[in-house]
């Protein structure tokens, strides 16, 4: 469904993404897992066209994306919740949930998905006509997490779901990142620090370290890797 | 009391005029962060166009109405115009620059805009023909408030309340909002940014045009130089009222337009302008934020 062919991005003149190449099937839950700045978020940026791709392939549905504007990247059906959430602040919850579905005209479907993502997030749908900024951390993830449901994607790319949350909210945020991927067959790339708890729920894995993907495999053989283990799992 | 209520009225008015401009230096800085200087010149080049137009109309015979109405929406297209090519040429390959740079390339671009339109036209003062006729039924309070302020002051609160609506209610609207909030976050989700931005360009352009007509029909003669003082008395109008926010804007705006008309009026019109500024840098003082802006938080 997605495959990464040797690309390489950055900022200025940081380079960084050196040599990503990996790929995502239909159905899976993928997980992308290295320490910080080793190029994580950055890959997530470079498919929805925010940082450019300076060289390689970016391919969806075996059509060419990375030139493509971020705008037509949604279209196509790629959807990001970025790290930090990046709530509009001063929209309220509903508005917000509006702007997810912004690229769409289909009132009764829009009306529909809202509806189901307020039965996956019930505390949303009491705060709905309060402004986004005044929400928790956790609320704000289920948010963010819903506002890109709101245009239907057909890829999910998480980055750091978990982060700044407590355990218990963090496991109800991957009972609900499994139960998207099982119900609606949306295909999930999951970027993660938290990396014993993405491997649990993901197919595959792949290793990020300085730009380049260094492993790969099964998630079961990732978790049961004594590199991995070492430098991501603390044991 | 009546000599009040006259200062009070010509406040009005002259508040309104500011905020038109002022609304669009607000809404280009709260999605761009960018204090656009040309946009003096916006006005002026409106104020020119609706001038040439209106002209033209007269001559050709057209009624009052028609003049008044083909020539508003003239100036708002071509100001617009001017406005999406100023922030295509000069600011947007400046967008990942240093904050400076499109700073000096939008005082750049308000000189550059001076000198073409007093090479195209002249230096001179031109006659601008009276738009607003008096009205005789303004005849009874006509010693207190003019028709023509009548006139500002109730196409500046249509076009506010349109421009409220836009805003709040539609899909542009919010997505103009969510750009001014997040802007990568609103490229996530799909919004075309660059189509947003211009649109702040032209909106905020469209206004200054219409408060360029208005003004210009009030006071009877344009020049080349007119956007420079309008320009600074607008931007102090919105960091006044705190740059970003529009309610602020237009608040700011009233604010400074009392205070001029009541400085001419009871101190000397001399003084207009020292008061003007001397409110600012009170404001800045006192709350550099301005009066319903939010202070920027810097994360660390």
């Amino acid at each position: 469904m997605l495959n990464l062919e040797n690309v390489q991005a950055g900022y200025g003149n940081i380079l960084a993404l050196k040599n990503v190449s990996l790929n995502i099937q239909e159905g899976e839950i993928i997980t992308l897992i290295g320490a910080n700045g080793a190029g994580k978020s950055t890959t997530l940026m470079t498919i929805s066209g925010v940082v450019t791709c300076r060289s390689g392939k970016i391919l969806f549905q075996d059509k060419e994306i990375q030139k493509k504007s971020s705008d037509d990247i949604v279209k196509m059906g790629i959807c990001q919740v970025p790290e930090g959430r990046h709530i509009f602040p001063q929209l309220t919850v509903k508005e917000n949930l509006d702007m997810g579905a912004f690229l769409r005209n289909d009132k009764a479907e829009i009306k529909k998905d809202m509806d189901y993502v307020f039965s996956l997030f019930p505390i949303l749908a009491e705060r709905r006509n309060q402004d986004g900024g005044t929400l928790s951390g956790g609320e704000q993830q289920m948010l963010a997490m819903s506002r890109a449901l709101m245009a239907r994607p057909q890829l999910l790319l998480l980055d750091e779901p978990s982060m700044g949350l407590a355990p218990l909210v963090i496991k109800q945020i991957f009972e609900i990142i499994k139960q998207i991927n099982k119900e609606n067959n949306t295909t999930i790339f999951l970027v993660e620090q938290n990396a014993n708890q993405a491997l649990h729920i993901a197919d595959r894995g792949y290793v990020i370290e300085n730009g380049e993907i260094t492993l790969t495999g099964p998630a079961k053989d990732l978790l049961s890797n004594q590199e991995v283990q070492k430098a991501y799992l603390g044991i | 009391m009546d000599y009040f209520i006259e200062l009070f009225c010509s406040g009005l008015s002259r508040g309104a005029i500011y905020a038109l401009i002022a609304l669009g230096y607000t809404m280009v800085y709260g999605i761009i962060g960018l204090i656009n200087f040309a946009h003096g010149e916006i006005y002026m080049i409106g104020a020119f166009t609706s001038f040439i137009v209106a002209t033209v109309l007269s001559i050709l015979g057209f009624p009052l109405l028609a003049i008044v109405a083909l020539s508003g929406v003239a100036a708002a297209v071509w100001a617009s115009a001017y406005g999406y090519t100023i922030e295509k040429i000069a600011y947007k390959p400046l967008r990942h620059a240093p904050r400076l740079s499109p700073l000096i390339s939008a005082i750049g671009m308000s000189i550059f805009l001076q000198n073409y339109v007093l090479l195209a036209q002249t230096s001179d003062f031109l006659p601008f023909p009276e738009l607003i006729p008096d009205f005789e039924f303004m005849e009874p309070i006509a010693h207190i408030v003019g028709s023509s302020d009548i006139v500002i002051f109730i196409t500046t609160a249509v076009v506010m309340a349109v421009l409220t609506y836009v805003i709040k209610f539609t899909r542009i609207g919010k997505a103009m909002r969510a750009t001014a909030q997040d802007r990568t976050m609103a490229m996530l989700v799909g919004i075309n940014v660059n189509n947003i931005i211009s649109a702040t360009f032209i909106i905020g352009s469209a206004l200054a045009a219409i408060g360029g007509l208005l003004i210009a029909s009030h006071i009877g003669q344009i020049n080349f130089y007119i956007g420079f003082l309008a320009g600074i008395k607008a931007f102090t109008a919105a960091v006044l009222g705190g740059i970003g926010s529009i309610p602020g804007a237009v608040l700011g705006s009233f604010i400074l337009g009392l205070t001029e008309s009541f400085a001419t009026g009871y101190v000397s019109s001399d003084y207009e302008d020292v008061f003007a500024f001397s409110l600012l840098v009170l404001i800045l003082l006192f709350k550099p934020s301005g009066l319903l802006g939010k202070a920027e938080t810097q994360k660390v």
